[in-house]
């Protein structure tokens, strides 16, 4: 049991940070950004990089993910979401332009990286032991530990810094937010960046664990709309709440159903139909995004 | 009712997709086309319910889910209890129908990102079904399944028996073409009648149109269920043209393609998403000789697209429309 738990904690830590990129470009801009989960891809394989290649320290490859994902999504919001937003008569054309920007992440990363799974060595040595109650690598624990501290770090930026109180404005009324003197152009920009960065730091992290290769990304993508359904989109306790749930649902739901097969997914995606039926909105959504 | 100007055209279409196109197949020997122009008809169809719900204001990225279903629907009919192809058809489409009821009851009170959330995992839940069911026979699939057969009504042949035929592929084409008419016409008649006018207010304010008498609920699942059943008859005959099914036939990609086709040729025009999935399909296939830089050509054709369209390619017409 105590196994269960833990395994869910170390999932749902890193599954809540790709799902708080998510939802705060939902949250701000009103775009699905399907290429989530292809800008997750993307970190890992620069940390890889980084590190295998150039030899560098694996920190430095994790920093090199994050500045490079960061300035690739300020640049996609300012040179492609911002004027299709601005001349679409619909909202929802971005969907199309976030879906040309997943297949053109997944061609980038095909002819750059190529198709082979990537990995890293592992960043600590050793296994955790508690009387085989639980048991667990130190890598693991140590690639936990600095997702929750990244989750951490994200909430006080939101909370207490000028571009965080900004966003969260922007979220809650553009207008309003406006009319205070927020610029809204380059906070919707700050805000795609960090998201895309959030997306980066994820993959650089568990490059180091599970490798990456090149189809991860759809995966990725749908896993993190599931969590920003279960805890309502667009908001962060949401999103964090979503990713730790889901988390432990995976967990619970591979050590109870493994006897009866591969069916962990689908009694989850069943039960997630049921919560939506009775509380569309997610836990802490409001109606409508 | 219909202009002199509508006949006209709908008698040019037929003659380009029944004459035309087969004539210039057969000239230029590229026999191949048949197929391309096969999958591009009936994946307009899966296409236009897309768009028919896009037309009640909803975004749905789940037409993989019901092309799956009407396929499983289909081939395990014929398979399993000897059914004609010809009688499947319309139960895979009916089934269909009835599990959009089902499933879309609860979930089309849901809107905006949150009904397309929803039905993209209902597609990756629909092929984690089709692994798991006992009588879908796994990640094996199905496969030989028969040709079409004769269809008799009364002891007339209406349609001949596909594997008599010397040539299956142009059956297929006619049969394609054929269905993809009849469903352009539905949804054509559906939105040029008071239905039509009925979805465009869900489309435009769902709570002004119940506000006024309008039976939303009821409305949004008869779209959705029309919808569907177009995925399913569309995924029953592509099952009958490979003859094979696995869970993976249909899964999330196509999903967002079917979508992606109703915006590429413009959300405001009936005929739109034929024309995005005649593109993106050809588009696709033309660029196979780029080789490795296919997918990056593509998707980079599909975002300057979109900057430079965003209302779809069919919103060029509007502005020549609006400077004479």
């Amino acid at each position: 049991m105590e196994q269960v738990i833990a395994n869910g904690l170390y999932l749902g830590a890193q599954y809540a940070l790709i799902a708080l990129g998510l939802t705060l470009i939902f949250s701000l801009m009103n775009v699905l950004n399907f290429a989530h989960g292809q800008m997750y891809v993307m970190g890992g394989f620069i940390t890889y990089t980084a590190v295998s290649q150039f030899g560098l320290p694996f920190l430095v490859g994790l920093v090199c993910s994050a500045v490079i994902l960061a300035v690739a999504g300020a640049l996609l919001e300012r040179f492609l979401f911002r004027p299709v937003i601005r001349k679409s008569r619909r909202d929802e054309s971005t969907m199309l332009l976030a879906a040309g920007v997943a297949f053109f992440f997944d061609a980038v990363i095909l002819l750059v990286f190529g198709e082979k799974q990537r990995g890293v060595p592992k960043i600590a040595d050793g296994v955790f032991n508690w009387d085989f109650r639980i048991v667990m690598p130190y890598d693991r624990i140590l690639v936990g530990l600095l997702a929750i501290a990244m989750i951490a770090a994200f909430i006080l930026f939101m909370q207490h810094s000028r571009a965080g109180r900004a966003m969260r404005a922007l979220a809650q009324d553009k207008v309003a937010a406006q009319l205070m003197g927020v610029d809204v152009a380059f906070y919707s920009m700050v805000g795609f960046a960090t998201g895309a960065m959030l997306a980066g730091l994820v993959g650089g992290l568990l490059v180091t664990i599970t490798g990456i290769n090149l189809g991860m990304g759809g995966p990725t993508s749908i896993k993190a709309f599931m969590m920003i359904m279960i805890g309502g989109a667009g908001v962060i306790s949401g999103a964090i709440a979503g990713g730790f749930i889901l988390g432990m649902m995976e967990s619970v739901g591979l050590t109870v159903l493994a006897s009866s097969g591969d069916i962990t997914y689908l009694v989850i995606f069943a039960s997630l139909m049921v919560f939506l039926a009775i509380r569309p909105q997610g836990l802490m959504g409001k109606p409508w995004g | 009712m219909m202009s002199k100007k509508t006949i006209a055209s709908l008698a040019a279409f037929a003659l380009a997709v029944y004459a035309v196109v087969p004539l210039a197949i057969a000239a230029s020997g590229r026999l191949d086309f048949y197929y391309t122009l096969t999958s591009v008809a009936l994946l307009s169809i899966a296409s236009a319910g897309v768009w028919l719900t896009f037309y009640i204001g909803r975004i749905n990225i789940g037409q993989g889910a019901y092309a799956l279903m009407g396929g499983y629907a289909s081939a395990l009919l014929v398979t399993q209890l000897g059914l004609g192809f010809w009688w499947t058809l319309p139960l895979a489409g009916a089934f269909c129908a009835l599990v959009a009821v089902l499933i879309g009851l609860p979930i089309l009170r849901l809107r905006g990102v949150y009904f397309a959330m929803v039905t993209l995992v209902l597609t990756e839940v629909t092929r984690l079904t089709a692994l798991a069911l006992p009588f879908t026979n796994g990640a094996k699939g199905i496969t030989s399944i028969p040709l079409p057969g004769a269809l008799t009504i009364l002891g007339i042949t209406v349609i001949p028996d596909f594997s008599t035929l010397e040539n299956p592929k142009l059956a297929f084409y006619f049969m394609a073409v054929t269905m993809m008419m009849l469903a352009y016409a539905l949804v054509w008649r559906i939105v040029n009648s008071r239905l039509g006018h009925l979805c465009r207010s869900l489309q435009q304010n769902e709570e002004l149109a119940s506000s006024i008498g309008v039976n939303t609920a009821y409305l949004r699942v008869l779209a959705y269920a029309i919808s569907s059943f177009m995925g399913g008859i569309a995924g029953a005959s592509f099952v009958a043209i490979s003859q094979s099914l696995y869970p993976s036939s249909f899964q999330v990609a196509d999903s967002v393609n079917f979508m992606l086709n109703c915006f590429l040729g413009g959300l405001g025009y009936v005929f739109g998403p034929m024309l995005g999935t005649l593109l993106l399909y050809f588009g696709w296939d033309l660029l196979f000789a780029t080789g490795r830089f296919q997918l990056l050509i593509y998707s980079s054709l599909m975002i300057v697209l979109m900057l430079v369209l965003p209302n779809g390619v069919l919103s060029l017409l509007e502005r020549k429309g609006a400077r004479a």
